[in-house]
C-alpha cells in the first residue's frame, strides 16, 4: 500500500505540474499551425503570471486576477503579432524580445508596487483559487485502488487543471473539424492557397496568435493564483521553452501535446521526489540530472526515436505577395 | 446581359519604378478561349493578378458581364465569378483534395455535413467534366497534372464562369498538355469563359478563339486566331525597336575558350530546362543566345557560371574542365579568369546593403591587393572603386554610397566594371542591359565589343532580340531547352523570331 501511495502522489503532482505545459504548449500549437513561430510563450507566461497574482492581490479575487492575467498574456501577443504579421519582422526576434521584456519589467513593476524584492503578496481566501472535489471524493477515498485513484488523483485539483485536460481534445476538434481549423492549418503550410481562396492571412494569423495569449493567459494564472499562493520572480523557470519542446516532440498534434507535457511533467514530479534519494548503483543524482531530462530527451528522441518532425511548411516565414 | 464576359479599360500599375502594365483595354467574349500572349515580364500575369484582386490597378476601370465592378480581393473575384488557376499551383500540399477544394467555401462553421456536400458536389463537377481525381489523395502525392486539375476544380467548385490560366502547360508533358486543352475546348463548348495566358504561340494557334498580344506593359495588338498567322504574332510579340546602331569592325576568332557539350540542366522541380547543349565561344568573338525568356537561357547561363548544377554534359574553360555537373564553385572559376555578369544584379550581382566599393571587390574580395594585415585596406578598396567610376561614368561617383542608392544602369555599371576590369579571358554576360536607360545601353554595348576586340570570349544572352542581332558575331536560338539554329547576325529578325517561336519547320527545310 506503501508503494502504492507514493505512485498515486508522484502521479498527482505529474498533474499538477503538467498542467502549464499543457496550455502553454496548447496556446503554442495554434500560433505555429498558422505559420507563426512563438519563442515568446515563456515571456507570456512570465507576465501573465506577474499580472494575475498583482491583479488578485489587489483586488482580491481570483477570477479576476485570471482574467487580468489573460489580458497581459494577450496584450503581449498582440505585439508579437504587430511584429511579425502586420510588419513582416522576424518572429524568433520579436519572441525573444518579449521573453526579455517580460522577465525584466515582472520584477521592476513588482518592486515599484509590492516592494517585496519582486514578489507580489501572499494571496489568502478569495484571491486563490481552491481545489475541486469530485462529487462522492470523500466517500469513496477508503475504497482499495480506485477510490485512491478517484479522490487523490481525479479528485481535488483546480478548475484550471480541468479546462487545461479538456482544452486537448478541444483544441484538436477545432483544429481538424472546424472551418476555422482547416483555414489557420492552410495558412501555416501556404498561405498564398489562403489568400488566393479570399480568405484573409493577416485576420487568421492574429486570431491564432491572440488565441494562444488566451491559454498563456491561463497557464500564467494557474502558476501564480492556483499552484503558488503568489508570484515570485522568475517563476515560469523555463517552462515556456519546455512546451516549446513538447509541441515539437509532439509534432504539432494535439494529442501528443498531452502525453509529452505529461512525460514532462511526469520527470518533473520526479526530480523532486528524488531529491536526496539515493539510487542503488550510482547513489545519489544531482536534481539538475532531472531538470535536464526533458530537454535531453527531446534531442535525443528528435535526433532519430520518433522520426522526423516536420513544422508547418510556413512557419516562421512572414506572408509577402509573391509577383 | 452583353456578351462580353470581361472588358478592361485603361488599367494601369506601377510597382516602383517599373511599369508594369501601361492603359490596358481588353475585351473577353463570353464563351470563347481567349489567349493572352507575351513574353515573360511583358505583364501578362500582373494584369491578371489585377482581374483576380491580387493586386489593385494605379488606374482603370473592369466591367464583368457589361457591369462595372472594383475587385478589391480575391474574394470579390468569385464573386464576380472568375476563377483562377495560377502558375505556381496555390494548394496545400498535405491536405487533401477535398480540403483543398472546401477551403475559402467551406459552408458552415463545423466542418461535418460541409465535407459530405463538398464530396457530393466534387463529384458531380468531375463528372460534368470529365475530370476524375480521387478526393481523399493527398496533393503532394499526386502528379503536377491532377494538382494542375484539382486547381480547376477548386475553382468551378467556387461556380466560376470565367477561368484564367496562368501559363498552364509550364509543369505539363506535352500529353497532359493536350488533355488539358481537351478540358478547356469542352469548358468553351459549355459556355464557359477561358482566358489563357502563355508565351507559346504554339498553344494559342491550337486552342484560341481570340488572342491579344502584350509587350513591355502594353498590349499591342488583338486579332481574331483565324485571322491571324504564327509570323504576325510573333513579330508582335517580340516587337521593333529603334535599332541602337554599334560600331563594330570584323570579328577575328581565335582559339576556343570556352566550350559546352551535351550539357543538360534541370530547374528546381526537377523540369529540364537545357537538353543536350552544345557550343563553342572563341577568343575574340561574341556568341548571342537569343530566346524567348523562360526556353533555359537562364539555367544554361547559371550552369556555366557553376550557380547550378547540371545533370551531365562537360564545360571547358581554357582547355580544361569544369565541375558543372557537381555543386559548382564560383569562385575557383572567378580564379580561372571567368568572369560572370548575372541576369538578375539585385539577387545574385550585388549586395544592395553595401557600400559601392564593397561591391566592386565582391567575388575578388580575397585578392591581396586589398589586405592588410589580414584586414581590408578600405582606401586601397575606395581607390580602386574610384578608378573604376570614373573608367565607366557611374554617377553619383561616390564609392561610399549605399549601393540601393544608385539607379539600375549605374548598378548594371558597377557590376559590369567589377568583371571587365579583371581581365577575364571569358566573360559571360546576361541581360546587359535590362532596366537600364537608354544612355547607359550604348555605353554598356560599347565596352562589351571593346572587350571582344581585346580578345576575350563573350558569351551573350538576352531576351532583346535587337540587342543579340548588333552585338553578336554569331547567334544561337534557343528554344524549350535546345538550340535550333544558329543564324548569322544579318538574318532577318523575323526569322530569326521565328526559330525562338519554335517554329522550325519552312525555314529549315529551305536551307
Amino acid at each position: 500500500m506503501e508503494y502504492f501511495d507514493t505512485v498515486i502522489v508522484v502521479l498527482q503532482s505529474t498533474v499538477r505540474l503538467s498542467v502549464p505545459l499543457i496550455l502553454t504548449a496548447l496556446a503554442g500549437l495554434y500560433a505555429e499551425r498558422s505559420g507563426v513561430v512563438d519563442i515568446g510563450l515563456e515571456g507570456k507566461l512570465l507576465a501573465a503570471a506577474f499580472a494575475g497574482a498583482s491583479a488578485a492581490a489587489v483586488l482580491g479575487n481570483a477570477w479576476l486576477g485570471a482574467a487580468v492575467a489573460v489580458m497581459a498574456s494577450m496584450a503581449l501577443a498582440a505585439v508579437h503579432g504587430y511584429a511579425s504579421i502586420t510588419q513582416r519582422g522576424d518572429q524568433i526576434v520579436s519572441g525573444t524580445a518579449l521573453n526579455f521584456i517580460a522577465a525584466g519589467a515582472t520584477v521592476i513593476l513588482g518592486q515599484a508596487w509590492f516592494r517585496q524584492g519582486g514578489r507580489t503578496p501572499a494571496l489568502i481566501g478569495d484571491a486563490r483559487f481552491g481545489t475541486w472535489e469530485l462529487p462522492f471524493a470523500d466517500a469513496v477515498k477508503d475504497v482499495p485502488i480506485l477510490g485512491g485513484i478517484y479522490s487523490n488523483l481525479l479528485s481535488g485539483h483546480y478548475l484550471l487543471t480541468y479546462i487545461a485536460f479538456i482544452m486537448v481534445p478541444v483544441s484538436w476538434w477545432i483544429l481538424f473539424r472546424t472551418r476555422f481549423g482547416l483555414r489557420l492549418r492552410a495558412v501555416g503550410e501556404n498561405p498564398g492557397a489562403v489568400d488566393t481562396a479570399g480568405i484573409s492571412v493577416v485576420r487568421l494569423r492574429y486570431s491564432a496568435v491572440l488565441i494562444g495569449g488566451i491559454l498563456c493567459g491561463l497557464a500564467g494564472a494557474y502558476l501564480s493564483i492556483a499552484m503558488n499562493a503568489g508570484f515570485v520572480k522568475g517563476m515560469s523557470a523555463g517552462k515556456g521553452f519546455i512546451a516549446l519542446a513538447a509541441l515539437v516532440f509532439a509534432k504539432w498534434k494535439p494529442r501528443n501535446i498531452l502525453f509529452a507535457c505529461l512525460l514532462f511533467g511526469f520527470l518533473d514530479a520526479l526530480s523532486i521526489r528524488m531529491q536526496g534519494v539515493a539510487l542503488p548503483l550510482v547513489g545519489k543524482v544531482p536534481v539538475q540530472v532531472y531538470q535536464a531530462l526533458p530537454y535531453v530527451l527531446t534531442v535525443i528522441l528528435l535526433a532519430g526515436f520518433i522520426g522526423k518532425a516536420i513544422p508547418p511548411k510556413a512557419s516562421g516565414r512572414p506572408y509577402v505577395k509573391e509577383r | 446581359m452583353s456578351d462580353i464576359a470581361i472588358e478592361l479599360k485603361g488599367i494601369d500599375k506601377s510597382f516602383g519604378p517599373v511599369h508594369a502594365n501601361k492603359n490596358i483595354n481588353l475585351k473577353v467574349r463570353k464563351g470563347s478561349i481567349h489567349g493572352i500572349i507575351g513574353e515573360n515580364g511583358a505583364g501578362k500575369s500582373t494584369l491578371m493578378s489585377i482581374l483576380y484582386g491580387f493586386y489593385q490597378a494605379d488606374r482603370g476601370e473592369i466591367f464583368v458581364d457589361g457591369k462595372k465592378i472594383t475587385i478589391r480581393d480575391p474574394n470579390a473575384a468569385i464573386a464576380a465569378g472568375i476563377g483562377m488557376v495560377h502558375q505556381h499551383f496555390m494548394l496545400v500540399e498535405n491536405f487533401t483534395v477535398l480540403e483543398n477544394v472546401m477551403l475559402g467555401a467551406e459552408g458552415a462553421a463545423v466542418l461535418n455535413r460541409g465535407i459530405v456536400n463538398a464530396r457530393a458536389e466534387l463529384k458531380r463537377l468531375e463528372e460534368e467534366y470529365e475530370m476524375e481525381v480521387n478526393p481523399d489523395a493527398i496533393i503532394e502525392e499526386l502528379p503536377v497534372g491532377l494538382q494542375q486539375r484539382v486547381e480547376i476544380l477548386k475553382a468551378f467548385y467556387r461556380k466560376a464562369d470565367i477561368l484564367i490560366l496562368d501559363e498552364p502547360t509550364g509543369v505539363l508533358t506535352p500529353a497532359e498538355a493536350d488533355h488539358l486543352f481537351r478540358i478547356l475546348a469542352q469548358l468553351r463548348d459549355e459556355g464557359k469563359t477561358v482566358i489563357l495566358i502563355t508565351h507559346k504561340l504554339r498553344e494559342i494557334m491550337a486552342i484560341t478563339d481570340e488572342v491579344s498580344v502584350m509587350r513591355r506593359g502594353e498590349m499591342v495588338a488583338s486579332r481574331k486566331t483565324s485571322e491571324t498567322n504564327v509570323e504576325e504574332l510573333a513579330e508582335l510579340m517580340v516587337g521593333r525597336r529603334v535599332l541602337l546602331n554599334v560600331e563594330k569592325g570584323v570579328a577575328l576568332p581565335k582559339e576556343v575558350r570556352l566550350s559546352v557539350k551535351d550539357l543538360t540542366v534541370k530547374d528546381s522541380r526537377g523540369v529540364t530546362m537545357v537538353e543536350n547543349v552544345s557550343f563553342e565561344v572563341r577568343a575574340g568573338e561574341i556568341v548571342g543566345i537569343a530566346g524567348v525568356a523562360g526556353n533555359g537561357q537562364s539555367e544554361l547561363l547559371e550552369a556555366i557560371a557553376g550557380m547550378r548544377s547540371a545533370v551531365q554534359g562537360e564545360v571547358m574553360l581554357n582547355g580544361k574542365s569544369t565541375d558543372v555537373t557537381g555543386p559548382g564553385d564560383p569562385a575557383d572559376l572567378r580564379a580561372r579568369k571567368l568572369g560572370h555578369v548575372s541576369e538578375d544584379r539585385h539577387h545574385t550581382g550585388l549586395v544592395l546593403q553595401f557600400e559601392e566599393a564593397e561591391n566592386a571587390i565582391l567575388g575578388y574580395h580575397g585578392s591581396p591587393e586589398y589586405l592588410r594585415g589580414g584586414l581590408y585596406n578600405m582606401n586601397a578598396i575606395r581607390e580602386a572603386a574610384t578608378v573604376e567610376i570614373e573608367k565607366y561614368d557611374i554617377r553619383p561617383p561616390n564609392p561610399r554610397l549605399k549601393t540601393a542608392n544608385f539607379s539600375g544602369g549605374n548598378q548594371q555599371k558597377i557590376v559590369l566594371a567589377r568583371e571587365m576590369e579583371r581581365d577575364p579571358d571569358v566573360l559571360i554576360i546576361g541581360q546587359p542591359t535590362r532596366g537600364v536607360d537608354v544612355g547607359a545601353i550604348e555605353f554598356i554595348h560599347k565596352r562589351i565589343i571593346e572587350m571582344r576586340d581585346q580578345g576575350k570570349a563573350v558569351l551573350l544572352v538576352s531576351v532583346e532580340l535587337d540587342e543579340i542581332r548588333s552585338l553578336s558575331d554569331r547567334i544561337l536560338v534557343m528554344f524549350d531547352g535546345r538550340i535550333v539554329g544558329e543564324r548569322t547576325p544579318d538574318t532577318s529578325e523575323s526569322e530569326i523570331g521565328l526559330l525562338m517561336a519554335g517554329i522550325e519547320g519552312k525555314m529549315e527545310a529551305a536551307e
